[in-house]
């Protein structure tokens, strides 16, 4: 059973869909004993970093997915759910993320961009792994965000894109795996990476 | 870096696709939600669906639309047309929506767009704003579809309306629109100098030229147009080989 984490923020539903379209099993839900029992864990997000930070610990689901994390579970983060997975956000503030991965979450330089980051952008191939199977060297995929994965790390980064900065699209650490971009609206090549990680966590 | 995005416009009256369309080869093309789909799999970036329903009998219809279109389109779709408060945003996002555009109610009360980007994000809240040039050589914002001059200088309003929130602008020209003869440049380039948000260029597409222009002249992020789409003038994976000929990032 695939999990997806129902804390209270954004519009889940459409994650939700393309995940069914793959036809696997989903669930929707916040309860832990269901969480634990997930073979894979999805965090979808929009909205901002602090509100997420603060429902997931409301719901007491910061132990629960780092303990799963380390467990060998599958988690998946979906762009904000994404950076939760790092060590901390500057997002209005600074905040504690959950530390799967490490890196800090910053913002675009707005005296030079327009932000939010929000368009079809290219993937750009770092490294190969399963995840970015038949992915060629022209698919773009839609991104909405005005902070980024700033790391030292570069090692999970399988695919950037360019926006001013090399931004970290799609990052696998083992079984901890974020995407930046919103793969349910990102046309054929969002379903193409949605197989992938089917095929992956399956 | 990102592409310039196009984006068809479908006005949406009582539940079906109006302004006409010319297709033979897809079946109950006034459906919008069969239309969308035919465009979201021939190389459209995002869709805008208005809603220009008169009575509020048919507004259920409409939310079924934007749910079925949720549930049916993968590729990122706004919501126009009648929204007046923080209530219609919700029921639109929760349907599905992942932008919902505001015109006329955001004129009236500005707060609107910063209520809606405090709950939803900047993301999700477009300003539409539709302008006309006056006598003096300014543009003016119009409301009510066009009917009345607000008087606001839509320079003064499109910085106004990204200061309170809003996350993209889509800049419509009365005097372009459903010409045909090409989009507005010079109000679109300084808008587009204005504010740090996307613009989406709107109003007086005829032809492939007139799309590079505005992407490249007037510097517009995106470009929008309903009838050369609907009647099959120009199909939008011709138009973005001719514009990826022509040297402008697009997602082909």
């Amino acid at each position: 059973m695939i999990a997806i984490v129902d804390y209270g923020v954004g519009n889940i539903r459409n994650v939700q869909r393309a995940f069914e379209k793959l036809n696997l099993e989903v669930t929707v839900t916040r309860d832990i004993g269901q969480l634990d029992q997930a073979k894979a864990i999805i965090l979808p997000g929009v909205g901002a970093f602090r509100d997420a930070i603060a429902n997931l610990k409301k719901y007491n689901l910061i132990e629960c997915l780092q303990r799963n994390a380390q467990k060998g579970t599958w988690i998946i983060g979906i762009c904000l759910g994404m950076q939760l997975l790092y060590q901390r956000s500057y997002e209005d503030g600074e905040y504690e993320g959950l530390g799967l991965l490490r890196g800090d979450i910053v913002k675009f330089d707005d005296s030079q961009l327009k932000v939010p980051h929000m368009g079809w952008n290219r993937l750009i191939k770092q490294k190969e792994d399963a995840l970015g199977r038949n992915l060629g060297d022209n698919e773009y995929v839609y991104f909405v965000h005005s902070y980024y994965v700033k790391t030292e790390d570069n090692s999970p980064i399988l695919f950037t894109s360019s926006y001013g900065v090399e931004v970290a699209a799609i990052v696998r650490k083992d079984n901890i795996i974020g995407m930046q971009f919103h793969p349910e609206k990102s046309g054929a090549v969002g379903a193409k990476i949605l197989e992938n990680l089917k095929e992956l966590i399956v | 870096m990102i592409t310039k995005r196009i984006i068809p416009c479908l006005d949406v009256r009582d539940g079906r696709v109006v302004k006409g369309t010319k297709f033979t080869d897809i079946k109950d093309v006034d459906d919008p939600v069969v239309l969308a789909d035919f465009y979201a799999k021939t190389g459209a970036d995002e869709l805008v669906f208005y809603d220009i329903t008169a009575s509020n009998e048919n507004r259920d219809i409409f939310l079924d639309i934007v749910r079925r279109t949720a549930d049916t389109v993968d590729i990122p779709f706004t919501i126009g047309g009648g929204i007046r408060s923080l209530e219609d945003f919700d029921r639109l996002m929760k349907a599905g929506a992942d932008k919902v555009s505001v015109n006329s109610a955001a004129v009236k009360d500005p707060q609107l767009i910063r209520e809606a980007a405090l709950r939803y994000g900047s993301q999700c809240v477009v300003l539409s704003m539709d302008v006309k040039k006056n006598a003096f050589g300014r543009w003016d914002v119009y409301i009510q579809g066009g009917r009345d001059n607000t008087g606001l200088d839509a320079i003064a309003w499109a910085k106004q309306g990204v200061a309170l929130g809003a996350g993209e602008i889509v800049l419509n020209c009365i005097d372009t629109d459903g010409v045909k003869n090409g989009y507005a440049l010079d109000i679109t380039r300084e808008i587009c100098d204005s504010v740090r948000v996307p613009v989406i260029a709107s109003g007086g597409a005829g032809t492939m030229e007139h799309f590079y222009d505005v992407l490249t002249k007037a510097n517009a992020d995106a470009a929008l147009s309903a009838s050369v789409f609907h009647y099959k003038e120009i199909e939008i994976r011709d138009l973005k080989d001719y514009l990826k000929e022509k040297g402008v990032e697009v997602r082909c």
